[in-house]
């Protein structure tokens, strides 16, 4: 991965690095991409991902009503909050 | 010294009123407060509260209520365990003072036995690690060693039961966190068949890899509090249906006709030849008791990391997406706008493994190289998955090391993650596969404990535990080794 | 947990669209930062969906057209958020803030995509007429835009004259009404075509419609390009649709509006305005057809319903999930116009006082002394006393003139407070003048 593919990435996971930083998690990650290049060996034509270690299917709840955590109980946690909502900066301009 | 004993030892005790449970907690927070000075086990201890869950228990015992044999007994939870109003930090800046309005259901149901919580355990970062040393706040040492590891990423939890500060743990395992630290630190450590325990208010890391699991100081406490904490979860969709035998009682010491399998990828290159010995050795000890041994081969062994390190990150850059400053955590303080308030919350709030990997796994699923990634690590999956179904067509456990090495000194590795992944690379095929996993005592190399680790079939976590246990009571020694340095006292039940 | 509910409703849509329900279907995460996005990352369908391959069969102008449908599939809604100084101050709030409410986070709801088959802004409002006509029907939702239970965003491509390949997309959002969703495509009809003209590139995007200028603008915040990372949601598994399962959900899948359409005009032979009317509006249709089922004669039914009863609720703003007035009340009604009981004027009259009381019509039309007259003897009095009060059009009658008894029997009528039974009234006019028919 170079300089513009790592900074991409972090774009995408809204994470930021300080140029230093940057250097050293490219250097990283190039180390152990490299490393994962080793499953490049391994003949998969006629194999099925696994997304799951048991194949259960259909785990289903009934559609009933119940009590759920109120604004209240969750906003305790929220770093800003305003009556029942959560806030952030104005994203949107009108 | 109490705390050393067993749960069957001490539920008995307090069945006779030979102590109170309020004692036996005012044992253990004297501990902590000796000891954790030094071996750094908590990130939170809870004197208050503690006390008061086992007042409860004397009191219901008092009363003449039927009791669990968790009840009043001193345990320690993982600090990426929820609990409802008792800080949960997940070893990180980010969740650092946030109390959660819930409580994962493995607290639910031992909250509901008498389990008296003495505190949060340290952990690597979103238990992301294998050494406890990318904790947040500070590392925890080995209690055999403080000079080296605990392992991790359940380090904390595996100190302190090492060290007698509680008498049992709650860790998680997503890639050998339960067993490679229960091996590090001579103790028991078992991580159960995927399904088998709920994940609601465990904080995800690679949500089809994480299990819950306990780590105590004997193969029958593990099972009783297995027993304690499995079971389907309707707020669980992968927690599996099943029936929940009652392991501890049907421990018999008897492995006459066990087949056990030997993999020989498991002591290939980079597995130290005494940890190697020494596993051997205790397979050919369960032989001497009528169990039949032989090799078998688990072929895509060398691939496990590999894969691992695609999937775990993968899954772990979307489920800690949730971490952005809105609803709970760390907020940059400042942010003019939304993008500003996301990436100086996160790049605050997470430490350099968590980015580390959330890279990783971004990478992994974005748009033109999902397909030689993530796609591809998912078939190699299921071909790790098909050795170990294979090998349970012959055989009922397998048996090999837990963690190639021993204990490894504090630094040694933090500077070269891919070395420090290696750690894992015993452990990480049996998450992979969704297998049952325990790690146990089978001896010392250079005075650090030496972990044997024995995998069984889907849901028959009993196989294991009977090989485990018989395992066990042929080797009292192993338990009876106390860490130097912590006061002397031990265990005596078998 | 998924919510089993939830899937059958899916399938049932599916079904209703002539879908093609994937035996394993399964749940993957669609990763994007968004406010009121909690989890960072929202629950849908990408690789295999519940449903695909289906079709829609609507009107344009009485012709015909079908729209295939590319997918149905299941999802999970996000939180809402509140933006502006205005709305934030009003609320009570800080300003420079946008607030997020939560509390319909993870709401179950149903995806479904076309393939690019229309090719006119009024198309696509018939197409979405129909569709939330068909939604209605299997009962899947109460299809109500104003409240968020139906969405929609359009996708429009220009594709240049002579060309197979379409431009690029833009996507509409914010259509809160089907007459939106015509005025923003002609709007980005009208401006695509501007740009291409003018040699200019379409933008791929997303346009927020804007109701005050009727135009569309870029929705910002997203200028980004997005990358969603879907992977299969490891929280959640597989979701499997067996044959039985079904073929139990297509028992259930009631008539949908074209086949109950064809069913009118073909097997109860009502005119085709009637059966028109009455398919386009679930509640009214179901109105109807217990009428019959209670016995009610189905021209006569449809065209009551049709008529009268929908210029009454028109008039009095009933919706038909309101009224009062049953279908046996209807039937009763009928009833008593055929028997003689009631003329139709009184008929009328009888209908609104129980659309509006929910009385039965006989027990209005009694209270009322609403009866029709048709004993003769008191007919008869009526019809002595209009003849020598109206000379001169008796005159006409008896002179040939056939419309002055018209304006005879319309005397008696008066006389009797409208009671009178006007066949039996004209039979015994026509006795009096000797010219028995």
């Amino acid at each position: 991965m170079n300089r513009e593919q790592v900074l991409h990435v972090a774009r995408l996971a809204r994470l930021s690095f300080t140029e230093d930083e940057l250097e050293e998690m490219a250097r990283g990650m190039n180390a152990i991409l490299a490393y994962i290049d080793l499953l490049k060996r391994v003949d998969t034509a006629a194999v099925a991902p696994m997304a799951h270690a048991t194949a259960p299917a259909n785990v289903f709840r009934e559609d009933e009503p119940a009590p759920s955590l109120s604004p209240e109980e969750w906003l305790q946690a929220a770093p800003w909050r305003s009556g029942p909502f959560a806030g952030v900066p104005r994203f949107v301009e009108e | 010294m109490r705390l050393l004993g067993s749960i069957d030892r001490l539920a008995s005790e307090l069945a006779r009123k030979e102590y109170s449970a309020v004692e036996l907690v005012e044992e253990a927070l004297d501990r902590v407060e000796r000891l954790d000075g030094t071996l750094r086990a908590f990130i939170t201890v809870l004197p208050e509260t503690a006390l008061a869950q086992a007042a409860a228990v004397d009191r219901a015992r008092s009363r003449g209520d039927r009791l669990s044999p968790l009840a009043g007994i001193p345990m320690a939870l993982k600090d990426n365990l929820c609990t409802r109003g008792i800080p949960t930090t997940c070893g990180s800046r980010m969740l650092d003072g946030y109390r959660p309005p819930y409580s994962a259901t493995v607290w639910r149901r031992l909250e509901a036995a008498g389990a008296v919580l003495v505190g949060k355990t340290n952990l690597d970062e979103f238990a992301m690690g294998s050494s406890t040393e990318n904790s947040a706040f500070f590392p925890t040492r080995n209690p055999w060693d403080p000079k080296r590891v605990p392992g991790g990423s359940s380090g904390g939890s595996a100190a302190a039961v090492a060290a007698g500060e509680v008498v049992y743990a709650l860790g998680s395992d997503t890639g050998g966190s339960i067993r490679q630290p229960a091996s590090f630190t001579g103790v028991v450590g078992l991580k159960p068949t995927y399904g088998r325990v709920s994940r609601y208010g465990l904080i995800a890391f690679a949500s089809s890899l994480d299990q819950v699991g306990p780590l105590a100081r004997t193969v029958r406490d593990s099972a009783t509090v297995l027993h304690a904490i499995s079971g389907h979860d309707p707020l669980d969709s992968t927690s599996a249906a099943v029936p929940v035998p009652d392991w501890a009682a049907r421990l018999d010491g008897e492995v006459r006709g066990i087949k056990i399998g030997v993999p020989l990828e498991y002591f290939g290159t980079g597995v130290d030849p005494e940890v190697a010995r020494l596993v051997r050795q205790a397979v050919d000890l369960l032989v001497g008791m009528g169990a039949e041994a032989a090799e078998c081969s688990l072929p895509h062994t060398e691939y496990a990391v590999a894969t691992y390190y695609v999937l775990a990150p993968a899954e772990a850059s979307s489920n800690l997406a949730r971490y952005d400053g809105v609803r709970y955590g760390w907020r940059a303080p400042g942010a003019k706008s939304l993008t500003e308030l996301y990436t100086l919350s996160r790049q605050q709030g997470f430490g350099r493994e968590v980015k580390r990997r959330i890279m990783l796994g971004t990478y992994a699923l974005s748009a033109g190289y999902y397909e030689a990634y993530y796609l591809k690590s998912q078939k190699v999956r299921s071909l790790i998955r098909q050795d170990f179904d294979r090998a349970f067509e012959r055989f009922d456990v397998l048996a090999m090391p837990t963690s190639p090495e021993v204990a490894f000194r504090h630094g040694e590795r933090a500077s070269d993650p891919l070395r420090m992944y290696m750690a894992d690379a015993l452990t990480i095929p049996v998450n992979l596969a969704g297998l049952p996993g325990i790690s146990l005592p089978c001896g010392f190399s250079r005075g650090l404990p030496v972990g044997l680790q024995l995998v069984g079939r889907p849901f028959e976590e009993e196989t294991l535990l009977r090989v485990a246990h018989a395992y066990e009571v042929a080797t009292p020694e192993w338990r009876q080794a106390v860490p130097p340095g912590i006061a002397a006292g031990r265990g005596d039940d078998a | 947990m998924l919510n089993r509910h939830a899937v059958e409703l899916g399938i049932l849509a599916a079904l209703a669209l002539e879908c093609r329900v994937a035996p394993e279907s399964v749940f993957a995460r669609k990763n994007y930062f968004y406010p009121d996005l909690p989890k960072g990352y929202q629950i849908s369908q990408y690789e295999q969906p519940l449903a695909t391959d289906g079709r829609l069969t609507f009107a344009v102008a009485g012709e015909p057209r079908t729209v295939r449908i590319r997918r149905v599939h299941l999802e999970e809604d996000a939180g809402k958020s509140l933006h502006g100084d205005d709305a934030v101050r009003a609320a009570g709030h800080a300003e420079g803030y946008s607030l997020l409410d939560f509390n319909r986070c993870g709401v179950p709801l149903i995806e479904i995509v076309t393939e690019p088959d229309l090719r006119a802004p009024e198309e696509a409002r018939s197409f979405l007429e129909t569709l939330k006509l068909v939604l209605e029907y299997t009962g899947v939702s109460d299809v109500k835009l104003e409240e968020g239970s139906l969405r929609c965003d359009a996708n429009i491509s220009l594709r240049p004259k002579g060309s197979g390949e379409s431009g690029v997309a833009v996507e509409i959002k914010n259509l809160n009404s089907f007459r939106f969703v015509q005025r923003a495509l002609a709007h980005e009809i009208e401006r695509q075509a501007a740009l291409l003209d003018a040699g200019r590139p379409v933008v791929r995007e997303t346009r927020q419609y804007l109701e005050a200028t009727g135009t569309t603008a870029p929705l910002r915040g997203k200028e980004e390009a997005q990358d969603y990372r879907y992977f299969p949601d490891p929280d959640l598994v597989r979701l499997v649709v067996d044959a039985a399962w079904q073929e139990r959900l297509q028992a259930r899948l009631p008539e949908m509006p074209a086949a109950k359409h064809a069913r009118y005009l073909d097997e109860l032979g009502l005119p085709e305005h009637e059966a028109r009317v009455l398919t386009s509006s679930l509640p009214l249709s179901s109105f109807f057809e217990q009428a019959i089922a209670q016995g009610g004669e189905p021209r006569a039914v449809a065209n009551w319903t049709v008529g009268e009863l929908c210029r009454l609720m028109n008039a009095h703003a009933v919706s038909p999930c309101e009224l009062k007035l049953t279908p046996a009340h209807l039937v009763e009604l009928l009833q008593l116009l055929d028997a003689g009981t009631l003329s139709r004027p009184l008929a009328r009259e009888v209908l609104e006082a129980s659309l509006l009381t929910g009385n039965s019509p006989r027990a209005v039309a009694q209270a009322r002394g609403m009866t029709q007259i048709s004993n003769e003897a008191e007919l008869t009095l009526l019809v002595d006393r209009v003849l020598s009060a109206h000379p001169g059009p008796v005159a006409d009658y008896l002179g040939g003139k056939e419309r002055a008894l018209g304006f005879l029997v319309g005397q008696v009528m008066r006389a009797s407070g409208g009671r009178a039974n006007p066949q039996t009234v004209g039979r015994l006019l026509k006795e009096k003048l000797g010219r028995e028919g």
